[in-house]
């Protein structure tokens, strides 16, 4: 389990993460979800003992994260710079990792690179972009670090590598029980993966549930004007649209079925709202809205 | 397989009731393991165990420890039972709805019913 104190992370005068308070059951797959310079890198940097943070702790399994060598061997962190010298080969990577890391399943890191197609000869300096985030992809997965933390692992790789790479991430982690933190932009292709999503925005936990819990959760009301401005008293509203009298709604429910028969038998049209256009409305807002 | 618009541990539980009425899984037939069915619809296994939860919850399922889920005994005529009441307000109503709209009688639906094959 990881606890998340009252940390902040501030460079200079920017603050990156904002008083954030979050606990995390081992075991889980979540999903982190975040515009850019939401705070993610810094949150997870954090959760990684990679950073101290300015004010607050990280507690891994009760124990202080920040340069806990017992906590540092137990956690992968896989950023974009890969954290590996240009001049090795990928083989030589997978050594040096299998020196480092008890967890470390040569065979299994040898069959995603046959999978994922990385030729282990290739010196990493001459690795394109997608290849290297394959390689950082394998060292996560091959380390079966109880704390696996992948941070926008996707980057530069096509949407073949990307399935494959979800679909060796679920069997691995069926096989093999931990806890997987993902952050990501590509909240549709890989959500059925996450048991919860996490949103940050501007710094702060926007959102923490299950992922199920937000399917659905938005709703669209279309109608007259009158009837849904009445409709929507009570709820949330995360945007709106209007045109020639008819108005478009979107709320913050999920709303009870019965509310909603109420509403079409007075001529409401109601639709679902898929996880991309909730993420969407609710890091869009400005900032007074949110705060 | 699965749409994002609305939970899907429910769409899992419908599927599966789907395939009980259809005769596609039959009495006391064991069904997939979460782990199975998370691997093999390629989804996070939590939601597929609140799927089957909500199944064994409503009778649909039960479980021999140690074993697996299997098809209650009893699931077909529970679950035909409960769509044949919910035909005439879920699918006959909006039907009429729609024909009103379009100016279409009840004498017409009958007639159209009656000269079918």
């Amino acid at each position: 389990m990881i606890e998340v104190r009252g940390v902040t992370i501030r460079y200079g005068r920017t603050v990156a993460v904002d008083d954030v308070d979050l606990t995390l059951p081992a075991d889980t797959i979540y999903g982190l979800l975040g515009r850019n310079g939401s705070g993610k890198t810094s949150l997870l940097s954090a959760l990684a003992c990679y950073r101290k943070p300015t004010t607050g702790t990280v507690l891994v399994d009760g124990e202080e994260a920040f340069e806990n060598p017992r906590i540092a061997r137990r956690t992968s962190f896989i950023r974009d710079t890969l954290d590996v010298q240009d001049g090795y080969r990928v083989s030589a990577a997978f050594c040096l990792t299998e020196s480092l890391r008890p967890g470390w399943d040569a065979e299994y890191a040898g069959k995603l690179a046959d999978v994922l197609q990385l030729d282990t000869r290739k010196r990493i300096s001459a690795l394109s972009r997608g290849q290297r985030s394959v390689l950082g992809v394998i060292l996560g997965l091959a380390t079966r670090a109880p704390l696996t933390i992948l941070d926008e692992p996707y980057l530069g790789m096509d949407a073949v590598a990307r399935t494959l790479f979800y679909r060796e991430l679920l069997a691995d982690y069926l096989a093999h029980p931990r806890t997987i933190i993902l952050s990501t932009h590509l909240i549709e292709e890989v959500a059925e993966l996450f048991e919860r999503i996490i949103i940050m925005d501007r710094g702060r936990i926007l959102l923490h549930d299950e992922t199920d819990a937000l399917r659905g959760r938005g709703v669209t009301v279309t109608g007259p004007a009158e009837r849904v401005t009445a409709f929507a008293h009570g709820h949330t509203v995360l945007g709106e649209q209007s045109l020639a009298g008819v108005r478009a709604l979107t709320l913050d429910g999920p709303l009870d079925p019965d509310e909603i028969a109420r509403g079409e038998r007075d001529g409401l049209a109601f639709g679902p709202l898929g996880l991309q256009d909730l993420f969407v409305h609710l890091t869009s807002q400005p900032l007074e809205a949110t705060r | 397989m699965f749409d994002d618009r609305s939970p899907i541990y429910l769409q899992i539980a419908d599927g599966i009731k789907n395939d009980v009425l259809s005769g596609a899984l039959k009495e006391d037939d064991q069904v997939m393991s979460t782990n199975q069915y998370a691997a093999f619809y390629r989804i996070n296994p939590a939601t597929a165990a609140k799927g089957f939860a909500q199944l064994v919850d409503e009778g649909v399922l039960y479980k021999r420890r140690g074993i697996g889920m299997f098809v209650s005994p009893d699931a077909p005529a529970k679950l035909r039972a409960e769509r044949r009441q919910r035909f005439f307000t879920d699918v006959v109503e909006p039907m009429l709805d729609e024909a009103k709209r379009v100016g279409i009688g009840v004498d017409e639906i009958t007639s159209y019913l009656g000269s079918r094959p």
